[in-house]
């Protein structure tokens, strides 16, 4: 049956946003308060990928870009099931806006060679941005699809989704392209314990700048090829909330006359 | 003179109401920074929009009507989008943030090299005139200030966060009728639209929201009451979603709809992160939670701690009293 389906899932360390703690004054985000879990709408990204994969074979890849520490949720995705994980880490490639994290990933993807499909989660829960993985499609020339919360059929040649943009949408996307996925696609399996095992003994493969430098250059990447810039970050307060607190018998009358005098006035 | 190029956003026909408030604050920053505000509109029978793009602030409309561009296929609406923008050159250009707005703008910002800034909910100018750009981040925990160092700065702007402009039929300005060039008819074939979303939660005045607090699916009929008394919707918390009680339409949070309603009112929902990212900047918040450590209270103007089984009939019953005597005396006067 020809080559081999060859899937790549990008995806990110992100801090526990349940755990992680703001600094008011600072506007700091203190990274070390909380635990480094896996993005995790880019679970159900892996998910997608092992499903399509126990339908046709083919391989996954896992491509993910920060600091050292991230090889935990490589190696939790080799537990998951994936095959080969890719971990680019280097000073040269941090402090990327999402224009240089596209550079970097799609030369990533490109020094890989051939490939039938990229998934990725619709965002992540630090950035938020969402715009890396339109992004990577546009660098590499391959159609995409956002918002996927529905994988109808997989051939050799297209893929039919269902994106959703507030209205479902059916599209048929030639192969290679790139979906980005919703939380409703499917549920995230745990680790197996003999794929956690295998985990222990596999490789993370460690690649810097320099394995790219084929496909972008230094200056493209990292802080240096960032087109944006963050000038002040600032922890929204909750001071401006009134905060009454109410109790007791009158607690709902008291409401319900706020809700009159506040929401019903015209 | 360069322009501020915002994109009309159509799904069928109808222009989608963000590319007003868009055009309101594009006409803002232009008059401020000396520029011409024009607007791209792409899709089938939609040159009848066009002249309320100009009544909302635009002076010139480039329109691209055209039977191949009637489905919403991002490589061909992408591919039309950046031979304008290399074009005419824009200094800044803003796309509404909805879903496909923000499937769209990042294929644009890379095929033309630039910075782009998502779902924004402010856009200032420094005393030096540059444009700062802000949104929230680490779901909604924090607010950025961003620079964009690239030409066009490119932003997506969240829906509901500007004012839309009044409508000046008086108001006069340049039609433009384009071909479209770039269609794509092997990547991306759109096999039509399946559902449509029914309720829009983004457009709500009052929102009364139920999470892990409620016991049984039928128990959102308590919410539906209360709801229907103050003429707003139903909208959840995400554990409700995925236990399969209620569409993903109604679905409050980061992965979910981001809401500002004039009243928020959040039955049995603790306050998770996730939710909390989509309805902290609700204009007044009401919390019942019998949990009085709940961080929802921190968000919350007035917070009732009680059991909601037992305070929402209540409640309901004390506000369709008060309404029929409003009602009552409003006869009178």
């Amino acid at each position: 049956m020809g080559q081999e389906f060859r899937i790549i899932v990008l995806i990110k360390q992100v801090p526990d946003i349940e755990k992680v703690r703001f600094d008011v004054d600072t506007g700091r985000v203190d990274r070390s308060s909380a635990p480094g879990e896996t993005n995790p709408f880019d679970l159900h990204a892996l998910e997608a990928g092992l499903q399509i994969k126990e339908r046709f074979g083919g391989s996954i890849t896992i491509i993910s870009m920060g600091p050292r520490q991230a090889e935990s949720s490589l190696k939790d995705a080799l537990a998951r099931g994936a095959d080969r994980a890719i971990l680019l880490t280097d000073p040269r490639l941090a402090g990327a806006d999402t224009i240089a994290t596209a550079k970097a990933l799609a030369a990533t993807i490109k020094k890989l060679g051939r490939f039938d499909l990229i998934l990725c989660g619709e965002k992540t829960v630090d950035g938020d941005t969402g715009q890396v993985g339109p992004e990577v499609a546009e660098l590499l020339e391959i159609p995409h699809a956002a918002y996927v919360c529905e994988i109808r059929e997989v051939t050799r040649e297209s893929i039919k989704v269902v994106s959703d943009m507030g209205d479902k949408y059916l599209y048929e996307l030639k192969l290679p392209a790139l979906l980005t996925v919703t939380r409703e696609l499917n549920s995230p399996r745990l680790p197996t314990l003999k794929g956690l095992l295998r985990a222990k003994r596999a490789e993370i493969e460690i690649w810097t700048a320099d394995n790219l430098l084929e496909y972008a250059s230094i200056d493209q990447l990292g802080f240096q090829g960032s087109k944006t810039r963050v000038t002040k970050v600032i922890i929204p307060g909750v001071e401006h909330r009134k905060g009454i607190i109410l109790r007791g018998d009158d607690a709902v009358k008291k409401i319900s006359e706020v809700i009159l005098r506040e929401v019903l006035r015209r | 003179m360069s322009d501020i190029l915002v994109y009309a956003e159509t799904a069928g026909s109808a222009i989608h109401p963000v590319t007003f408030e868009l055009l309101g604050k594009a006409g803002e920053l232009a008059e401020r920074l000396g520029l011409k505000v024009s607007s791209a509109v792409l899709g089938y029978n939609i040159s009848d929009e066009a002249p309320e793009l100009i009544y909302h602030g635009a002076d010139k409309v480039y329109v691209y009507d055209d039977e191949r561009l009637r489905d919403l296929n991002v490589i061909s609406y992408k591919n039309v989008l950046v031979r304008l923008a290399r074009e005419i050159k824009p200094e800044i250009f803003l796309l509404g943030a909805t879903p496909w707005g923000r499937s769209l703008a990042p294929r644009i910002a890379a095929a033309l090299d630039t910075g782009l800034t998502a779902d924004c909910i402010d856009l200032q100018i420094s005393e030096d005139g540059r444009l700062i750009q802000v949104r929230p981040a680490f779901t909604g925990n924090i607010l950025a200030y961003i620079e964009t160092t690239s030409k066009p700065i490119m932003a997506t702007i969240r829906y509901r966060v500007m004012k839309k402009p009044p409508r000046d039929p008086d108001r006069r300005g340049e039609i433009i009728a384009r071909k479209p060039e770039g269609i794509d008819e092997e990547w991306v074939r759109c096999l039509g639209k399946i559902s449509e979303k029914r309720v829009s939660l983004a457009d709500a005045e009052v929102i009364v929201a139920g999470g892990r607090g409620l016991k049984r699916k039928e128990d959102l009929r308590l919410l539906e009451e209360l709801a229907g008394l103050l003429c707003g919707v139903i909208g959840v918390s995400r554990p409700l979603v995925e236990e399969g009680w209620i569409s993903k339409d109604h679905q409050v949070g980061f992965s979910g709809n981001v809401v500002k309603p004039k009243l928020y009112i959040a039955c049995g929902i603790s306050g998770s992160p996730q939710h909390l990212a989509g309805m902290r900047d609700s204009n007044m918040i009401i919390a019942i939670n019998n949990d009085p450590s709940a961080p929802i209270f921190r968000y919350a103007d007035y917070g009732v701690v009680a059991d909601l089984y037992d305070a929402i009939p209540k409640l309901i019953h004390s506000l369709t009293e008060a309404m029929s005597r409003e009602g009552r005396s409003s006869r009178r006067a």
